[in-house]
């Protein structure tokens, strides 16, 4: 199938480097700490952050799956993370997000291993040492899916935890590329993404220059990694550009409201 | 916007917008590059600087970590967030649920980041005698607060592991009885003076928690500890069963009229924190009078069009108190 047509054009009439549109809301779920929209073309995430609050002790089955197996391991985690923030983080699909409608538990591999993603990229940019004795609670779901669902949850998740106050290293942003027709093409979408070429997943730090994520579910040649990879960095710094426009945004209409200074 | 979820009619909603607008330009005249997002560079003088909350030292650089309001006090830079869970301050007066009776303590949820804790021996029992805490008391712990009850106290301090200790020993501090609770984002109460506020006029208690927890119940006479001291002597056989709070002769049921005024008042703080104000007693009354004077019903007040009033007086409010500077 021809993904990028002669004129240089792809599918959905976009260039090779051109991200979707983005969109974002702050403060979409009213009792959550902090809570952000966050839109890349048609792929719409929800995030909702709780706390940091109180550890919750006994976990129920359902919210900790591996429990008994590890169940060692946990209790001597617990014990080493108490003089820090504990993060959990919970993703989720809708089930009307797809094009087939589908019924899907709630800890299949695929919402099990994005959970973990995230929650390790978070834990990455948060100051946990700041919050001893708590926990922070992610919650992700995505409303519509077309591609990108992981990028778009982090993006999210960064939007919501600074939203909800909580002190971080910096702001993770997040983007993917592959690489269809010999291009590089930047932030996939769901036809492209299900092509069978490389998706590379890339999140960054964008301050301090540093990578926190990075997958890739095919073989590249190593020059034409270093090609794609650089244009999903690219792809951050463009989303990242963009939350840090919305914040401030945000920002300065709270400081107003709250009459700071007047 | 956030918390409001109504629909405004074209001209509410023209209305609102040039309220706000009024805001706005009330407050562009300070200097809003103090505004910062996380990773965002402060500007910093000297080398000296102290670095305070919500600040990290990147490089040389120093940068914020929380998206807030830079504050400078002499050498000390942090930045005040905008939006976050309660940090408690000692001496703070705070509103709780009481979530589990331990022993010789009470947890307690108070909106912070972790659970904080009463103890048995930094409370004036209910009949307010000096003396040690014996095992008797401790298995009537539950005959003063039982889990869910709400009750007010003050923050005595971080003990050494960490976790945050109440203290209760006034009268004034213990269990909220007959009234409603309210939770309000914690950054919109300021710390003052005063949080208990007594409104005579309407015969209601009104305590401004500063973890964002407001009381709005019943007027409570506190009792003097000293007159109750005596009569507690003089009948030492029952110092636990007649006094405690809500099994002593309790008074009649609170008036319709009462009721009324403190749903009203809760409305006004809810409509207050929902357009983000800042919430202090002045503008909470404020808010009861316009009310009053509009001939709104209680239910009325959480409407598109009270909320829109509210926006347009604090605009005015703000701007009067500008020109008086």
């Amino acid at each position: 199938m021809e993904y990028v047509n002669p004129e240089g054009l792809r599918l959905d009439g976009r260039r090779p480097m051109e991200m979707r549109q983005l969109r974002t809301e702050i403060g979409v779920v009213s009792r959550a700490d902090g809570s952000a929209s966050f839109e890349m073309g048609n792929t719409k995430v929800i995030a909702a952050v709780y706390g940091p609050r109180s550890k919750v002790i006994n976990r129920s089955a359902s919210e900790m799956p591996n429990r008994t197996k590890v169940k060692k391991l946990v209790q001597n985690r617990s014990q080493q993370m108490n003089d820090q923030a504990l993060v959990r983080c919970e993703y989720s699909m809708a089930n009307f997000s797809t094009g087939d409608r589908r019924r899907k538990t709630k800890g299949d591999r695929r919402s099990t291993e994005i959970s973990l993603v995230i929650r390790q990229t978070m834990e990455a940019c948060i100051l946990t040492h700041l919050m001893p004795r708590s926990q922070i609670d992610i919650y992700v779901q995505v409303l519509q899916a077309d591609g990108g669902t992981r990028s778009a949850c982090i993006n999210a998740a960064t939007l919501a935890l600074a939203d909800a106050g909580i002190p971080m290293r910096d702001l993770v942003t997040s983007c993917s590329a592959g690489y269809l027709n010999s291009t590089p093409l930047l932030d996939l979408n769901y036809l492209e993404d299900s092509a069978g070429g490389a998706d590379v997943t890339v999140g960054i730090l964008p301050k301090l220059d540093k990578v926190t994520l990075l997958q890739m579910d095919a073989k590249l040649p190593m020059d034409i990694f270093e090609n794609v990879m650089q244009l999903a960095v690219e792809g951050c710094k463009a989303v990242e550009s963009h939350i840090r426009e919305i914040l401030l945004e945000n920002a300065q209409t709270l400081v107003i409201r709250q009459g700071y200074g007047s | 916007m956030r918390g409001i979820q109504l629909s405004f009619s074209n001209t509410q909603k023209l209305r609102l917008e040039k309220a706000l607008a009024q805001l706005e330009s009330l407050s562009s005249k300070l200097n809003s590059n103090a505004t910062v997002i996380v990773a965002d560079k402060i500007p910093v003088d000297e080398d000296a600087a102290l670095k305070g909350h919500g600040t990290l030292e990147m490089g040389n650089d120093v940068v914020a970590s929380v998206c807030g309001v830079v504050e400078r006090v002499n050498k000390l830079v942090y930045v005040r967030p905008l939006r976050a869970r309660y940090k408690p301050e000692i001496g703070d007066i705070i509103v709780g649920r009481v979530i589990e009776v331990a022993p010789k303590r009470w947890r307690l949820e108070i909106n912070f980041s972790q659970d904080a804790v009463l103890m048995l021996s930094s409370m004036n029992l209910p009949d307010g005698i000096q003396r040690r805490r014996t095992a008797v008391d401790e298995l009537n712990m539950r005959s003063i607060f039982v889990e869910n009850d709400v009750i007010c106290a003050e923050v005595r301090g971080f003990q050494h592991d960490g976790s945050l200790h109440l203290q209760a020993r006034s009268q004034k501090y213990g269990k909220l009885e007959r009234g409603k609770l309210l939770k309000i984002p914690p950054y919109l109460v300021k710390r003052r003076k005063q949080h208990f506020h007594h409104l005579d006029q309407y015969g209601v208690d009104l305590i401004f928690g500063c973890n964002g927890l407001i009381w709005v119940g019943e007027h409570v006479d506190v009792k003097d500890a000293m007159v109750e001291d005596q009569v507690n002597k003089s009948d030492p056989q029952n110092t636990h069963s007649s006094s405690l709070p809500g099994s002593s002769e309790e008074p009649t049921d609170t008036p319709l009229e009462r009721r009324q005024y403190i749903c009203r008042i809760a409305n006004a703080i809810t409509v207050f924190s929902a357009l983000g104000f800042m919430v202090n007693l002045d503008s909470v009354m404020e808010t009861v009078t316009l009310s009053l004077s509009l001939n709104l019903g209680v239910h009325e007040m959480l409407e598109a069009e009270f909320h829109v009033r509210v926006a347009e007086q604090e605009a005015e409010r703000r701007s009067t108190s500008k020109r008086r500077k």
